[in-house]
Order: structure tokens, then sequence, then C-alpha cells
């Protein structure tokens, strides 16, 4: 079975086709200059978080901010347009922990242009949610699924995936 | 965005801190003038002159991405330093591999390159026809050759038929470009004349922009379908340039010459072959540059985009038609 990131679970909420193309190892992020801005702020934007917080690795997704102690896990994004799938993404780390065994982990969602913040924390309801996703996230992994079509969405224009989708003849 | 930098004169290149040094050297052969090369502006470099490096440049430049296409004193294209692929997508590779070996999946690809290449050259043809130059003639006999590429069988069918129309193309160059300059027969390895040593030296350009452009894909620029893929060669690049050469080379050639910006004491002949000039070189690179970076009003994107982006997105459709999402549509000049 192929492997599920945080990022298939991100996308999985943003668009099918972009999940189908990723992980069919066809990237487009290195060409994204939003994406470049995104690390950049992750780099930059708490520059006086403790050093509590760990990267830790955990079933091929990467948590980039966690704290042990107080089993809170940090995500910093720079637009909260996407926050449905940001917050699935959260989820997903929580239940990688919960399923590694740690008890009750939270989560805090950045988002520091705003200068706003979100707890999330995984509810029952969640955790049948999450399996459903993965069922979904597979189905579309399955060698012979076709490629979903475009979704011609508004912010379709900002995805580094949009001139791949979008150039036609 | 990243630039292209080319070097022309000799000089030292070197990796100082996290960027780029270069140390020209002036006639006597001695460390001159420094300069610094900021590094994340830098998307490949053309070294045209005698250029010293070593090797920890050359990690510092692959860690970077950064490729290195190399031209002998002739203007060659001799080779490439390119960085360890960065993006590897094993299922893309298949789909390549078995484009190519099907032989009607390769002629479908074959002959898209043809005929957009065939389409943007007589894009340039009615262009003239329209200002009073009578290429009429010629124009009728690529038409022809255009109207057999569906009943080509096979491959060097394919490549014949392209030989012709290139050809014919040629011969109502003569009438496109001042009178000094006569095309005669395509010439390479040597180019005999001006017109041939311009082209081949414009192509090279076109060439060596395409790989780079690859290279930023998944795609693997050694898996061809109308050139033969070769041992050590990016034919890729190659099939991709034939659809962009009338754009980005040929419409250079009649600017360059119309305008005078390169005249006929700009070339030497030496033992039966022609070349260039440095300075002539130079405005070369700088015009094709400039039409690189020239942006069009894209009609899907409803944005502008720049030639060199074009490409890019020459190799996106590639992708998709590789990976059986959509069929190949070469790129035609819509304006």
């Amino acid at each position: 079975m192929r492997i599920i990131t945080a990022t298939h679970v991100k996308y999985y909420h943003v668009c099918h086709r972009k999940l189908w193309l990723f992980d069919r190892d066809l990237w487009m992020e290195h060409t994204s200059e939003a994406v470049q801005g995104g690390e950049l702020l992750h780099q930059t934007a708490y520059p006086q978080r403790a050093e509590r917080y760990r990267e830790i690795s955990l079933g091929g997704s990467k948590i980039d901010f966690y704290d042990p102690h107080r089993r809170v896990v940090h995500e910093i994004k720079s637009s909260q347009k996407l926050e449905e799938s940001h917050v699935a993404q959260l989820k997903y780390y929580l239940w990688l922990l919960e399923e590694a065994g740690v008890e009750g982990p939270t989560a805090i969602l950045e988002y520091p242009k705003q200068r706003q913040t979100l707890h999330v924390s995984l509810t029952a309801d969640d955790r049948t949610a999450i399996q459903q996703w993965l069922t979904g996230i597979r189905q579309l992994q399955a060698e012979e699924a076709p490629c979903p079509p475009t979704i011609n969405k508004p912010f379709c224009r900002q995805c580094s995936y949009y001139d791949f989708c979008y150039v036609g003849e | 965005m990243r630039k292209t930098y080319y070097l022309f004169n000799p000089g030292r290149l070197a990796r100082k801190d996290n960027t780029l040094q270069y140390t020209a050297y002036d006639e006597d052969g001695l460390p001159g003038q420094v300069k610094y090369l900021p590094v994340e502006d830098v998307a490949d470099l053309y070294v045209f002159g005698s250029l010293d490096a070593n090797s920890s440049l050359y990690n510092f430049l692959g860690k970077q991405g950064i490729s290195v296409h190399f031209f002998d004193y002739y203007e060659h294209y001799t080779g490439s330093f390119m960085a360890k692929e960065y993006l590897l997508a094993g299922k893309l590779q298949v789909q390549q591999t078995q484009h190519y070996i099907s032989k009607p999946k390769r002629m479908a690809l074959a002959r898209k390159f043809v005929e957009g290449s065939a389409f943007n050259l007589l894009k340039n043809l009615r262009y003239y026809q329209g200002r009073g130059r009578d290429v009429a003639v010629y124009i009728d006999q690529i038409e022809g050759y255009v109207a057999a590429l569906p009943h080509a069988a096979a491959v060097p069918e394919l490549m014949g038929l392209e030989g012709n129309i290139r050809q014919t193309y040629y011969a109502g160059f003569d009438r496109l470009v001042p009178g000094d300059y006569s095309f005669g027969t395509r010439t390479t390895q040597p180019p005999q004349n001006e017109l041939n040593a311009l082209m081949s030296f414009g192509n090279m350009l076109c060439y060596a922009a395409c790989l780079s452009q690859i290279y930023h894909t998944q795609l693997n620029p050694t898996i061809s379908f109308l050139h033969e893929p070769g041992t050590r060669r990016f034919s890729l690049a190659l099939d991709l340039a034939e659809v962009f050469k009338p754009l980005l080379v040929d419409r250079l050639i009649f600017r360059v010459l119309n305008k005078k910006e390169i005249q006929p004491k700009d070339f030497v002949q030496d033992l039966g072959r022609c070349v260039l000039k440095e300075p002539a070189r130079k405005t070369v690179v700088r015009v094709f540059e400039e039409r690189l970076k020239e942006t069009i009003q894209h009609r899907s994107l409803k944005r502008s985009v720049s030639y060199q982006h074009l490409i890019k997105l020459e190799c996106y459709k590639l992708t998709k038609h590789l990976m059986q999402l959509e069929e190949y549509k070469p790129f035609k000049a819509w304006w």
C-alpha cells in the first residue's frame, strides 16, 4: 500500500486532482512563490519560540513543532482561506499521535499574519471521519484511478498546479 | 525570478561563502575585476569563454540546482553540468518510455512536433507575405508537405518531411533578410555562411533554453519522440526546440539583420567555417534573452506569460499527454 502523509490529507480537502498528481510525484511546489513565502513565514514567524518544541516524524508525516510535555502540536499557516484543510491536517496529526500512544494531544493552528489562532482537538466523530478520508485517499491512489477533473474554483489561481491544469492548447 | 547568466570573458568562478564570486581575467591573464552573482538570482549559467572553476563550486551549484551549459570556441554546444535530478516521478518515466517504445504512440507525438513547428514557421512567412514580401510560392509548397504529415507511416518519413519543410522555408528566408545574405543550403558542422552561422548559434541557445525548462519538470530529457534518443544527448530538448525555433530563433535572425544590429563585418570566415565575432554573439544573446522575457497574454491562463514560460507550459502539456490526462497539442502562435 502506498504511504499516506498529512499532505495527502490536506490536499484531499482542497482538490482531489491535486492529490492525484501529487501522489504520482508530479510536484509543482518547487516553482511556487507562495510556497517559498510560506517557508519563510515558517522560519521567521516565531523567533522566540521555546526550545522545548521538537520536530517529529510520524508514519511518513513530519510535525514541525511539537511540545511533548504539554502534548501540543503547533502549525503555522499564512492564510485562513483554506482553513478546513488546515484543520483536517492537524486532526490527522492528532490521530497519528494517538495511534502512537500519546494520550489526549491537542493542536494550535497559528495564522501569525492575521494574529489569529485556533485550537483543535480530536472528537469521536473526527476519528470516524478520518477513516473515511483514508479510504477516499486510497481510492485515488489506486493504479486504475483516473485523474479527477479540474475544479474551477477561484482559489485555483493561487495553486501551484494552476498552469499545469489550465494551460489548454 | 531567477536569471540566466552568460559568461563570455575568461575568468574564474568560485564559491565565496554562500554566494558566487566571478573574477575576470585581463588580457595578460591576470585576475582583474571581481563581481558577485547572488546565488538565489541564478537560474543557470551559459559559459562561452574560458572558465576556471573547482569542484567545490560545482558541488555548490549542484546543491542550488543550477545547471551550467558549455559552448566551445566555435559556439557549438558541447555539454552541460546538470545538478542531480531533483524531481523524479517513476510513473511518468514508465509512461514516457512506453510512448517511445510503442510505434503508434511515438508517431502521434512526433507528428505533433512537426505540425507545431510547421505552423509556427508558416506564421513567420505569412507575416512577411502580409508586409509585401513575395513568399507565397514557399507557403504553398510547405502547406503541401503539411498535408502529407498525417500519411507519414514512420518517424524517418516524418523527419524527411520536416527536412523538406525546413529546406523550402530557408529558400524563403533569402527574401526576408537584406540582400547581403543568402542562405544557399543549410550547412552545419561547420556552418558555411552568415545565415547558417546565425541559425546554428540561435538554435543552440533555443536548445539549451528548452533543456533548462525540462530540467524543472519531471520529464526525462533523454527520452524523445521525433528525434532518436541518443546517449549523452538530451534529445527531448531537440523535440521541443522544433516547435519554438521559428519564434525564438528565426524571428531573432530577421530582426538583427533587418535592423542591422548585426552586419556582414560581424562574421569571420575561417577554413570554410563561418563564425560570429564576440560582440555579435553578445548581441544575439541579448536579443534572445529579451525575447525569452517578452510576455504575451495567454488565452486559457488569462494572464501574461513569458516566452520562456511557454516552453515550461509545453512540458506540462507533454506530461499530461504521457499520463493520459489530455492529448498533447503543440504550441501554435495565436497572435
